[in-house]
């Protein structure tokens, strides 16, 4: 699975606006993910096979999120 | 300040913004662009092991990943820099690619200042500017956090003057 951290930077829109963008996910989705991370410290932003899980962190790194692979 | 109009976002920048946003964005192409070292926090931050745990596989990744990520970061604060007058003022109009580009520049910036500048999650901005100016107002720590704040500020408009998504 891939998780995004918490980090002091990024503006809560901004990393809402990632989760749409990248992901898909409508508003409500992406606004939950967003305050999981935020409250949590961390939240699963998407789960599927290994290369699936690289991509996705990868593109996270593009937009600046703090994004790592969990193999489980 | 960004804005929606006519299907684009736009801003009108003053001369100071202006000088200030390339050099913020030659910054950023600078830092990646100067042989990266992996053991400076800021270039750790902007690429993150993947692997937290397992210190050959992130590097194994890296090997593979690192060089389009970082072609990718140069050419988003690149965006930046084609899109702003050269000097003096002057408006900005940003079509959806082009303002997507700049969201991930402001961040790339914003993540480099924020590391530099020891940004923490309980940190005040404005408690932080009020002690740096009290110690020195024309250090470069006052400047480097009013262009933090100022970054943060800019990012947020132009968020606001996106499309909705769905």
């Amino acid at each position: 699975m891939t998780i995004v951290w918490d980090d002091p930077v990024n503006l809560m829109s901004y990393v809402t606006w990632v989760f749409q963008k990248l992901f898909g996910y409508n508003k409500e989705k992406a606004e939950k993910l967003m305050m999981d991370v935020h409250t949590k410290g961390k939240a699963v932003v998407s789960t599927g096979a290994r290369e699936r899980m690289e991509m996705d962190a990868n593109q996270l790194h593009g937009y600046g999120l703090w994004a790592t692979v969990d193999r489980g | 300040m960004f804005r929606r109009s006519g299907g684009q976002c736009v801003a009108t920048f003053a001369h100071d913004e202006v000088r200030v946003l390339r050099k913020v964005a030659a910054e950023v192409v600078g830092l990646l662009t100067d042989g990266m070292d992996h053991t400076d926090p800021v270039v750790s931050r902007l690429f993150p092991d993947i692997y937290p745990d397992l210190p050959e596989d992130s590097q194994e990744f890296r090997l593979y990943t690192e060089g389009d990520l970082k072609t990718s970061k140069i050419d988003q604060a690149g965006a930046i820099l084609a899109a702003l007058p050269d000097e003096g003022e002057g408006e900005v109009r940003l079509d959806g690619e082009a303002a997507e580009a700049w969201l991930r520049a402001i961040n790339d910036a914003r993540l480099a200042m924020g590391t530099r500048l020891e940004i923490k999650a309980d940190t005040d901005l404005g408690e932080e500017l009020d002690d740096a100016v009290l110690e020195d107002p024309g250090s470069s720590r006052v400047f480097q956090l009013s262009v933090y704040a100022y970054l943060g500020y800019l990012q947020e408009s132009l968020l606001n003057a996106l499309p909705e998504i769905r």
